[in-house]
């Protein structure tokens, strides 16, 4: 078949990256199987779990319906990208371990990226606000609850603000 | 990895053209949130592919030299949502691509995609409907625009001609100007839905605001395609806005929609919930016309 | 002390880092991809396959059908442990390919490809010829003379029907002056909808199956899969990594027969099988329906004459865990309102649908939904406030079950509907929200549940532990239980450390569970994982300890029982002395050129007991009337569940359980075509499970009875509280509106009906309204 592979360029996580990809390749298949950037998970691959959400351009998008063609030229965050090299983490990695904001743990990579595009915008957020923008995201362990609370207190404390 | 056959991505709307002409075969992906679902389905398996996605000039809003607001074809919900213009003048289709799906549809999802494919029920094409919406498709020999009810022409089927594409949408100055409106999705769920029922209604309201002087109605889901309820709109034109007018107007739409039975809704419920949104839909433009609703 | 304290997930850093493995994530690129092929009738059977078209697909490797199955083993799937007597084994009725169809999406064929693209190709070219038989999807239907047949063995359709008769109900109704109230309650077929789907893949080694899978219940898998192909039961290894949740779908054996054969198939070659969203909602399992009876018979004074239950259970077309979800919610009728004159029938039916498992609540949703609706009629019916007649009717303090010997120590009921009540503002709210009228109107309603943890005396529970020191003083912890999702891996860690007498960042979780190498336990499910678990390692944490204070008796010439563990050391008790710490000891143990030993401790501890865990939901919704729209304001949970071992895990385990129950009594339903028996909305857009937006915020409140059985004090907490949500919100919208829906989930269609003949929605036309 002509036209199957294409190379392009992206940085993922910060790295600048040159890679040869199969043209029916999605996001997550070129996340997942190129760069075993596995935090990318899989719950139903139409666009309607979120388990596979990353950042492209600072904006959040389901990478299964995503063409990994796509993706030349942009900018890519999964999780791995938001812990430092040392192996430290961002104040929302650590808002989801305190709140017990984390089960399986399978909704949770994609519901911290999303999280990431919120706090990422520096605005204070209503409690029905945060839920609007996290509702991309189904979770069978949570109802929630924990998640909203991780959140909202990263972004009081990244606006100096006490939670009332 | 999609059962794709081949991928042909175009960088500007001429490449897309004459790409389509080469293959006339070829479907057309734009953010690809209903193209690639379906190849994964098997209902589109074995594809060709020409992606606009990567048309950046299909991107954003502006004003045309006749004031029309001039929507790329390639504008994300997201991006609908937040522009200044459409929240100064167009408020309403802001608020109904906020409603589709979730944040991350809202920011792969393309309004023209949502009109290309037909459906009765997208989010926008009520809205878009009961607007005036003019569509542009540029093909082989060259530009043509046409009201977007016109565009529709049954369930999954637009007036699309081989080689062409949609590359803006636009809403006339004297659709816009003097009109405040509402859209209101009925759906199971408050997020992550399809709507059972969309309802999209504005109205212009007379100099002392009691008098209806103007009303437009669209529907999602009350036939195969979106649909104008224009005998609804008939009947309150000219009339004051007091409750009797609002509760006249959801009766009347009966005879303008028709709805179907499915396993997703009955015909008798979605009949009755286009009556109840249709009234409050208008009640909602009223107010937020400056209108009160009189006694 | 660690346990009753919030420490920290001991897996919470690697799954916010991504770090965390899955099943998916473990697998070798190497692997081959294998599909299934699902029936597209309902009920028949496979005349022919053809795969010439299919295999001409590059990419291919083998496609396998019915036909191909040369030995036959029927086996069973529900995740209980063997039992040695074969009357109380499950049914064995799957095969790894049927050639009987009984579902519309039975296994008949599998594609074996080296990617998805050319199985999934290969799959739509394969052709089909059926017999078709008529089929029945209704459990009343199925029941009668003349319904289609699923099995053989199974009159009438009927896997099971039970019977419970206490007193004489006849003679009791005959009392002057009961009023008797009746009414019909039916659950929807709902899913687990765990974000991960069932996934597993097998490999050849060393001539054993090697199989890694997404499940609850690693060695009853390895147990079922050699049952499946026939060998020993050695030959088997399965490995269960973490999983992305469960919630009794992956408390069954799913594919890993049929992934292990396709291995077999293909000369041992590592094939991965990966469901689909869809697939997960009809070829794995689902909750069963369940359509409920009840007619009570109640004095003047508000106490009842005599209470009969008849429920019909619809397992769909395999027996899976059959009738014991069915029984466990029959069981419950009459305990939770004892009354002297019960008659209970209890039935469970095939049906031409998917077939139904284990699923949070095990029957208990179902029932209370039943048992809670009809409790608010009769106090509706009596006139009395729902609450008061609650309060005289249920389980008394010092109840005690005549057959597992669970008993009720403590006013648990009272007390955690106190404490729900007070938090939601229940009286004035229930005060003020009595003979509203307009369009928009609101309610508060509530519901209680009975919950038993575990399975004993039913069947087997064990639980074993091992613990191994390490020259640091630290040690790995082992158990069968597993970790899925809700925390079990901390609170063990807590209990180990407690035990032992160490600090918590000394003891090792070995989170994986592997057949090979973990010593045995039956998995998770029942609720019963901290209960259970907590006995094995007391125990073991004290035979762990014994030896360490035997060794340290040899290094400090002390007398052992003036030695105890301390947070790490050694210390003598009689002046609280450090005398060394555990890691010098543990050094010297093992390198000692005396007397070298390599201090682990391993038991198992049968558990012969069980413990009740009860509860309530309030809830508070907004009814927009004309939309037939329900909004959820307030939802409060409050438990019993004993002592808390962690407080903050235990809480958003109830979470996750509120958040099911909302789903349950709002809007979760798997529909299926009439016409055809296939599933219309098995996805994650149509099947609606609630959303961040469908949520209001979530309250869980405790109460901390200690259990007098348990090991810690503490019993079940999985699966309670997905128990009463859906009918105390089904009973604040009959609150706010006067209309009683008997029909989960109430969502809008059901609310259209109801309303309509409620007279709530007049569509003819209609003069000028108040709006």
């Amino acid at each position: 078949m002509s036209n199957r592979y294409k190379l392009i360029k992206c940085t993922i996580n910060g790295k600048e990256r040159e890679v040869m990809i199969d043209v029916r390749a999605s996001l997550t298949d070129l996340l997942r199987n190129d760069f075993r950037l596995t935090s990318v998970k899989k719950g139903c691959e139409v666009g309607e779990c979120g388990a596979c959400n990353v950042l492209i351009n600072g904006e959040c998008f389901n990478s299964c319906i995503y063409l990994a063609v796509w993706a030349d030229g942009k900018e890519i965050l999964t999780l791995e990208g938001l812990s430092d090299p040392d192996g430290g983490i961002s104040d929302i990695q650590q808002a989801f371990i305190d709140e017990a904001a984390v089960q399986c743990g399978f909704c949770t990579p994609g519901a911290i990226m999303s999280a990431v595009e919120i706090l990422n915008e520096g605005r204070e957020l209503s409690d029905e606000e945060i839920r609007i923008r996290m509702s991309g995201h189904l979770c069978r362990c949570t109802g929630y609850e924990n998640i909203l609370r991780a959140v909202k207190k990263t972004m009081l404390k990244r606006l100096g603000k006490a939670e009332q | 990895m999609y059962d794709i056959k081949a991928l042909y991505e175009a960088g500007s709307v001429e490449e897309a053209v004459s790409l389509l002409v080469e293959h006339p075969e070829a479907q057309i992906i734009a953010g690809g949130s209903d193209v690639l679902v379906q190849i994964r389905e098997g209902r589109r398996a074995g594809v060709e592919l020409v992606s606009i996605y990567g048309i950046d000039a299909l991107r954003g809003i502006c004003y045309d030299e006749e004031e029309a607001i001039r929507i790329g074809s390639l504008t994300s919900f997201s991006h609908i949502a937040a522009d200044p213009i459409i929240q100064e003048k167009f408020p309403v289709l802001g608020e109904a691509v906020s409603l589709v799906g979730g944040p991350q549809i809202r920011n792969i999802g393309t309004i023209g995609g949502n009109t290309c494919n037909g459906v009765t029920s997208a989010d926008s094409a009520s809205t878009l409907f009961a607007w005036d919406a003019v569509i542009e498709l540029t093909g082989p020999d060259g530009i043509r625009r046409l009201p977007i009810q016109e565009f529709y022409i049954k369930a999954g089927k637009v007036d699309l001609r081989p080689g062409e594409l949609q590359t803006a949408i636009l809403i006339p100055k004297k659709a816009y100007e003097g009109y405040t409106g509402r859209y209101i999705k009925y759906a199971m769920r408050e997020a992550m839905d399809i709507a059972n029922l969309g309802c999209s209604v504005n109205a212009k309201l007379s100099q002392d605001k009691k008098t209806i002087e103007d009303v437009r109605i669209a529907y999602g889901v009350a036939g195969p395609i979106p649909l104008r309820a224009v005998t609804a709109e008939a009947a309150v034109k000219g009339c004051r806005t007091d409750q009797k007018t609002i509760d006249a107007f959801g009766e009347a739409v009966l005879s303008d929609i028709h709805p179907r039975d499915s396993w997703r809704a009955s015909k008798a419920f979605r009949e009755h919930i286009a009556k109840v949104l249709a009234s409050r839909a208008l009640k909602e433009s009223v107010l937020r016309g400056g209108g009160e609703i009189c006694e | 002390m660690y346990t009753g304290k919030s420490v920290k997930r001991v897996d919470a850093f690697d799954k916010v880092t991504g770090r965390t493995r899955y099943t998916d994530d473990l697998c070798d690129r190497s692997a081959y991809i294998a599909k299934v092929l699902h029936s597209t009738i309902a009920h028949g059977k496979v005349l022919k396959i053809d795969t010439s078209e299919a295999e001409k697909i590059p990419g291919v490797v083998k496609i396998l059908t019915c036909f191909d199955l040369k030995e036959k083993h029927y086996f069973p799937t529900a995740g209980h442990p063997w039992s040695t007597d074969p009357g109380h084994q499950d049914v064995a009725d799957r095969l790894i390919l049927t050639d009987t169809v009984r579902f519309y999406g039975d296994d008949i064929a599998a594609v074996v490809a080296e990617d998805e693209v050319a199985a999934s190709q290969a799959l739509r070219l394969i052709k089909v010829e059926y017999e078709e038989y008529p089929f029945v999807l209704d459990v009343q239907e199925a029941m009668k003379d003349g319904a289609p047949q699923l099995h053989e063995a199974f009159p009438n359709n009927i896997l099971k029907h039970t019977r419970i008769s206490n007193g004489d109900y006849e003679k009791a109704i005959q009392e002057p002056g009961l009023v008797k109230v009746e009414g019909w309650y039916d659950t929807p077929t709902v899913q687990h909808c765990h974000i991960e789907n069932f996934i597993c893949y097998t490999e050849q080694v060393n001539g054993r199956i090697h199989v890694v899978s997404s499940t609850q219940i690693p060695h009853i898998v390895r147990r079922v899969v050699a049952q499946a192909l026939g060998i020993d039961w050695g030959l088997v290894r399965v490995e269960k990594p973490y999983i992305g949740g469960g919630f009794g779908n992956k408390q069954d054996v799913l594919y890993e027969p049929l992934c292990a054969w396709l291995t077999l198939q293909t000369g041992g070659h590592l094939v991965k099988l990966d469901v689909s969203r869809e697939e997960t909602f009809v070829c794995n399992r689902v909750r069963h329906a369940i359509r409920s009876h009840i007619v009570s018979w109640v004095r003047p004074d508000g106490t009842y004459a005599a209470r009969k239950l008849e429920c019909f259970s619809d397992q769909g077309a395999y027996a899976s865990h059959g009738h014991s979800i069915c029984a466990k919610g029959a069981g419950s009728f009459p305990q939770l309102y004892p009354c002297e004159n019960v008659e209970v029938d209890a039935y469970t039916i095939f049906t031409n649908k998917p077939a139904a498992g284990a699923m949070r609540g095990y029957g208990i949703p179902q029932a209370m939904w039943a048992v809670e609706s009809h409790t608010e009629e009769v106090a509706a019916v009596i006139g009395e406030d729902p609450l008061v007649f609650r309060r005289r009717n249920l389980m008394p303090v010092g109840y005690e079950d005549g057959f597992s010997k669970n008993k009720l120590y403590t006013d648990s009921f009272n007390q955690c509907l106190d404490k729900a009540m007070e938090a939601i503002d229940y009286k004035r709210k229930f005060a003020e929200y009595q003979n509203q009228t307009g369009d928009v109107r609101r309610g508060i309603g509530m519901a209680v549940f009975w919950y038993n943890t575990a399975v004993w005396p039913i069947s087997l529970e064990s639980s074993s532990c091992r613990m191994v020191l390490n020259q640091d003083g630290s040690f790995q912890l082992q158990l069968g239980e597993t970790e899925i999702g809700q925390g079990a891996d901390t609170a063990f860690s807590q209990m180990a450390a407690d035990v032992v007498g160490v600090p918590l960042e000394k003891v090792h979780i070995v989170s994986c569970q592997d057949t090979d190498v973990t010593p045995f336990g039956t998995g998770a499910y029942a609720s019963r994982q901290t209960y259970v678990a907590g006995f094995a390692i007391r125990q073991t944490g004290l035979l762990l300890k014994e030896k360490i204070l035997d060794y340290a008796h040899e290094l400090t010439r002390m007398p052992v029982y003036n030695l105890d563990i301390k947070d790490g050391n050694i210390v003598r008790t009689t002046d609280g002395q450090a005398l060394m710490s555990l890691a010098e000891l543990a050094t010297e143990a093992l390198y000692s050129l005396s007397d070298s030993r390599h201090i682990t401790a391993e038991s198992t501890y049968q558990i012969k007991s069980n413990a009740y865990s009860f509860g309530c939901t309030i809830a508070e919704v907004e009814v927009d009337i004309p939309l037939c729209k329900v909004k959820l304001l307030n939802v409060v949970n409050a438990h019993d569940a004993g002592t808390l071992i962690n407080p903050a895990l235990a809480e958003a385990q109830v979470h996750g359980g509120m958040s099911m129950g909302i789903g349950y009594g709002l809007s979760e339903k798997l529909i299926f075509d009439p016409k055809t028996g296939r599933a219309l909305n098995n996805n994650l857009l149509d099947y609606k499970l609630s959303t961040f937006m469908d949520h209001p915020h979530l309250q869980a409140l405790f109460v901390e009875n200690p259990e007098p059985t348990s090991a810690f004090g503490t019993k079940g907490l999985g699966e309670p509280p997905a128990c009463s949500v859906a009918p105390a919100i089904r009973n604040a919208i009959y609150h706010a509106t006067g209309v009683a829906v008997n029909e989960a989930p109430v969502n809008p269609h059901i609310l259209f009906k109801a309303f309509t003949e409620a007279g709530l929605i007049n569509d003819e036309p209609k003069g000028p309204s108040q709006s």
